[in-house]
């Protein structure tokens, strides 16, 4: 219903284009569709009552920068506003002043705790600590199993006994991670449902018992409305510390994330993004809000690109696209400013609707490839061969192609590919000045190098 | 218990918020704009989504006119037909005489499959039926073991392999069990896969395929697994799931919690989905039929 909110924003608003302020109207029909792209995106409601309100007052009355349009001015501010909302900095795991510190994952069924917690471990171990995982969860059948299973297969130390309560396995692993020599130990509650008074009082008194540094809440990514009912009666409990989203790998908007945020104030530590035990990240406040906002990344794709690109450059470019000049060298060095800005597979991460679509999430691994490889077969020319590519004939192919390790046809390719760009860089330069760089991102398909 | 207390029960919590709302809302006063906005407030909180609840809306505002009703009572009762109606379903196509019948759970991580699985063994097991269950997750660390303590408690026939091997060749070598030992039931567990991974929902289609070679017309009713607290996203689950291995039904667990599962409503809405199950609890008996007057009713009242 809504792919992309800055779009439809920017549709609703477009008669607002040359106007200087956003008058109050104006505002709630632009409010209007930024609470339902919220909902949409399961905050809950109530949080997105109370965010629209704060959006309002911001809104109204707002300067509108000539630049922008006032769609995109008002994302902008969403935008700024959510990013605030979910915590401005990376938040890090703290540690005990005496080890071992213990970090306890509490949540409800099937929420991800005990992968997250390998995840976790590995996660520690990789800046030198020494984790040791504990299994606390002697209800559901199987789950001592899993996590022990979990750390054999990437040589983690384990601990769990089946036949004490939770608080006692808990008491004798720190002991046992005392007698190891680990640093961090890591407790995997059991999942229970957030109205088990019963498993309440149990993880109320590990945390007594246990005193952990911290006390992290495991989130489904893919929670609806009810993410808030959870993290409430955890938070009003237990006291947590921190939150880790988990299953952000799909197609979820992820509004759980500011849910959660909302009602406990805790910071979101680290999401889950993969079922492979290496697949947790820190998490970023502002990749979230694009995703809430079903942007993408578009924001800090724009920074990045700020800080990467050399504006007297850019200037050159431009001048050269003007007058058709660009050659191939041009072209590696874009390529070259591109890839200054990060691996291509994360650029496009960052581009709205790639989270959502594992095709071309695969054929962006590759592009990775072929980023290398252009790279090289334009290395491989001479100088005049890259100012002027018609000269290249049969014989330079195959010495080209030889040279970077590559085939005749990757070479062919290349050049039929710099050739259509030429071509779309004069349409450009004949069509005239502003405007066009959009309909050049929307001809992306075509040309996998921009 | 009757299996309506029990499934009142279940309800019963998350019925109070979302209920004492409604009932603060529906006994007072008239019919004005204010009561539709509240209302669609009401509906999206109870995650049936924003395009269901809108559509709800305006659909109640239309009748609420057409019948002429001034009262937010009688307007209440209106939306509970209208809610009704969507989730009611023909009874469930019956499964086929010919033995095996093969049932095949599907759905994403952590919604609840393995546990759905035991609960509907056990639930055959009690009707008389020699029940095969299929430890077809050979993916997640110890869900094999998992479903073997399920098993032995139900006391069930389990078929599995090592961990890691490819689950088509352990559905390939269960249905033949199976056809041997004259099974009735057979109840397949699969890994939990985000709807998002190709190659995850190839693997589950060649499942798909390797047991309709072996039983024709098997599987016989395919079940995604979808967990209450799940909010939009579970359409698109629902979407992606049917799309590759065309779903029959849809089984809603962790309903015993606070969640709505408001989203089989708009599951239903844009893929004629049914319910076919829900979950209520952690023990093997908590699994009942869904019983859409009673589901609504329980929601709104």
């Amino acid at each position: 219903m809504f792919a992309n909110l800055a779009e439809k924003l920017q549709e609703t608003l477009r008669r607002l284009r040359g106007k200087g302020k956003l008058n109050e109207k104006d505002v709630e029909t632009a409010l209007r569709e930024i609470r339902l792209a919220l909902l949409e995106a399961d905050v809950n409601f109530k949080v997105v009552k109370e965010f629209v309100a704060q959006i309002r007052e911001r809104a109204v009355g707002q300067e509108v920068l000539k630049s922008l349009t006032p769609g995109q001015q008002v994302v902008k501010i969403v935008h700024e506003e959510l990013t605030r909302l979910m915590g401005r900095e990376q938040s890090r795991l703290e540690s005990a002043s005496s080890p071992p510190s213990v970090l306890m994952l509490a949540g409800l069924q099937g929420s991800g705790k005990t992968t997250t917690a390998v995840k976790l471990a590995l996660h520690l171990r990789r800046g030198g600590r020494r984790p040791l995982l504990v299994a606390a969860d002697i209800y559901r059948p199987g789950a001592i199993k899993q996590l022990e299973v979990l750390c054999r297969s990437v040589d983690l130390p384990f601990y769990s006994n089946e036949k004490a309560r939770p608080v006692q396995i808990c008491q004798e692993a720190v002991k046992q991670a005392g007698r190891e020599g680990c640093d961090y130990v890591i407790l995997d509650t059991a999942g229970r449902l957030h109205l088990d008074e019963a498993m309440m009082a149990e993880l109320r008194e590990i945390k007594a018992q246990l005193k952990p540094v911290e006390l992290l809440l495991v989130v489904d990514a893919m929670t609806g409305q009810d993410a808030v009912n959870a993290a409430t009666a955890f938070h009003r409990e237990l006291g947590l510390t921190g939150i880790i989203l988990t299953k952000l790998d799909g197609d979820t908007r992820g509004g759980a994330a500011l849910s959660v945020r909302a009602v406990t104030g805790c910071p979101i530590k680290f999401v889950g993004v993969g079922e492979k035990v290496d697949a947790l990240e820190p998490f970023h406040p502002e990749r979230m809000a694009s995703r809430i906002l079903g942007m993408g990344d578009v924001l800090s794709l724009i920074e990045k690109a700020e800080a990467a690109i050399d504006q007297e450059k850019a200037r050159e470019l431009e001048r050269k696209l003007r007058r058709q000049e660009f050659t191939l060298e041009d072209f590696r060095d874009q390529l070259q400013q591109l890839r200054s800005m990060g691996s291509l597979e994360e650029i496009l991460a960052m581009l709205p609707g790639a989270a959502g679509i594992p095709k071309e999430v695969k054929q962006l691994s590759l592009s990775e490839e072929q980023f290398k490889r252009v790279e090289a077969i334009i290395n491989s020319m001479t100088v005049a061969e890259r100012r002027d590519p018609s000269i290249i004939n049969g014989s330079r192919r195959r010495r080209i192609a030889r040279g970077s390790g590559t085939t005749v046809q990757d070479v062919n390719k290349l050049l039929s590919q710099f050739a259509q760009m030429q071509r779309m860089f004069k349409q450009m330069g004949s069509m005239g000045k502003k405007g066009q760089l959009k309909k050049l991102k929307k001809g992306k398909r075509g040309f996998p190098f921009f | 218990m009757s299996l309506l207390e029990r499934f009142k029960k279940g309800l019963a919590r998350s019925r109070e918020g979302f209920s004492r709302r409604l009932d603060h809302l529906f006994h007072r006063g008239e019919i004005d704009e204010e009561f539709y906005l509240e209302l669609e407030e009401v509906l999206i909180a109870g995650d049936v989504g924003v395009e269901t609840g809108l559509k709800l809306v305006d659909q109640l505002k239309e009748e609420v006119g057409r019948a002429r009703l001034k009262e937010r009572a009688a307007a209440r009762e209106l939306l509970v037909q209208l809610i009704a109606a969507r989730l009611s379903a023909p009874e469930a196509a019956p499964l086929p005489e010919e033995r095996p019948r093969v049932i095949l759970l599907v759905g994403v991580n952590g919604s609840g499959k393995t546990t759905t699985a035991a609960k509907l063994a056990h639930r055959y097991r009690q009707e008389g039926e020699k029940v095969m269950l299929v430890a077809g997750d050979t993916f997640r660390a110890a869900a094999i073991e998992q479903l073997e303590i399920w098993a032995s408690r139900a006391g069930v026939d389990l078929v599995k392999q090592q961990a890691g091997s490819d689950p088509s060749a352990v559905f390939f070598d269960a249905l033949h069990a199976a056809l041997a030992r004259k099974t009735d039931v057979v109840i397949g567990d699969t890994a939990g896969r985000l709807h998002t991974k190709v190659n995850l929902m190839e693997e589950l289609k060649k499942i798909h395929r390797v047991i309709g070679r072996i039983v024709p017309g098997a599987p016989h009713q395919v079940l995604l697994v979808l967990d209450a607290t799940t909010g939009h996203n579970g359409l698109a689950q629902a979407a992606r799931f049917h799309e590759a291995v065309t779903v029959d039904g849809v089984v809603l667990t962790k309903l015993d919690g606070t969640a709505r599962g408001g989203i089989v409503v708009a599951v239903r809405e844009a893929l004629d989905l049914p319910v076919r199950y829900v979950g209520i609890g952690e023990k093997m008996e908590d699994l009942e039929p869904f019983q859409p007057e009673e589901f609504t009713r329980a929601l709104l009242e």
